[in-house]
């Protein structure tokens, strides 16, 4: 084999295995994973710095009632995770190629979404009724409000985020624009939003309910 | 393509129910706890395995990590549990603004 075809056949081995999905895994799909892996990074930094303030501080609130507080969690999270099933439905009918019934459970995923959303911002207004505010709280240290704000409105702008990503891919799917694997894609952000959810309810609610 | 289309496909409904019926049963679970009369460093604990099988069933099957090549599980696996690992370090320091220094008595 002269040097110009072993340079050849290098350059061939190469562009196949450049070639060859990371994983067998869509780039699109593979992007969607990396920026998952990211943003759990991002999640777990804000827990463990609110743990490490809540373990160090002794005079940590626990504001929390059983009614308005932990109820709107409960109804939350049952939104949340139903949301989820409903993403999983839609994904299964883009996949069969039923476009309508992906389009419409779509938009259901997206409108639970908007009621988690809505249903956030009535706890929110109402802590700040009660004195609650960044750097401020009539029940103990000011880093309850910071930290408390901090951890929920990062989750809360990642449901609205998704909300309009959802809304945006179901569209351009109906038009044909998008195909199925863009609706799975975003039922993984959308899954992932959903278990953020499961860590920030206890560590940030439950384990500060007044008894 | 089409073997993502197998996959989605070969998974019924039946069994998403399960994990959906699964994870909210273990959600339950959470709120109960956060009413039991059990000390802190417990009732964190509690929370914290229930919330780690909830994403954990999240991940395998609504995300289908399960059904996803070993070596995609991982190195999803691997690089997040090494990254939450590594912002463990500053624990000891929290005690000490709590106890103080370790050993120092």
């Amino acid at each position: 084999m002269s040097q110009a075809d072993l340079t050849l056949h290098q350059q061939s081995t190469h562009s196949a295995a450049m070639a060859e999905p990371t994983f067998s895994v869509p780039a699109k799909k593979m992007a969607m994973w990396l920026f998952i892996i990211a943003d759990t990074a991002t999640f777990a930094g804000c827990l463990v710095a609110y743990g490490f303030l809540r373990n160090g501080t002794p005079d940590w609130p626990t504001p929390f009632k059983f009614s308005p507080s932990v109820v709107n969690a409960m109804i939350m999270t049952f939104i949340l995770v139903s949301s989820s099933l409903t993403m999983l439905i839609a994904i299964r009918a883009a996949k069969a190629g039923d476009k309508s019934g992906a389009f419409l459970w779509t938009m259901i995923t997206a409108a639970a979404g908007l009621l988690f959303a809505i249903l956030h911002l009535r706890e929110w207004l109402g802590m700040i009724n009660e004195g609650a505010t960044l750097f401020h709280n009539p029940w103990g240290t000011p880093l309850f409000g910071a930290s408390f704000f901090s951890i929920t409105g990062l989750h809360l702008l990642h449901v609205v985020g998704g909300i309009v990503a959802l809304a945006a891919v179901a569209i351009r799917y109906r038009g044909g624009r998008y195909n199925a694997d863009d609706i799975e894609i975003t039922g993984l952000y959308w899954h992932f939003v959903d278990l953020v959810w499961m860590f920030v309810v206890p560590f940030v609610y439950l384990l500060n309910v007044g008894h | 393509m089409a073997q993502t289309e197998e996959r989605v496909s070969s998974g019924g409904i039946g069994r998403y129910l399960m994990v959906y019926l699964a994870i909210l049963i273990l959600a339950g679970l959470q709120f109960v706890i956060a009413y039991q009369h059990i000390d802190g460093a417990q009732m964190f604990a509690r929370m914290f395995f229930i919330a780690v099988a909830e994403a954990g069933l999240g991940l395998m099957f609504f995300m289908h990590l399960w059904e996803e090549k070993r070596g995609l599980l991982l190195f999803v696996a691997v690089f997040t549990i090494f990254v939450i690992a590594a912002m463990q370090y500053g624990w000891p320091d929290s005690f000490r603004m709590l106890v103080g220094v370790p050993g120092a008595r």
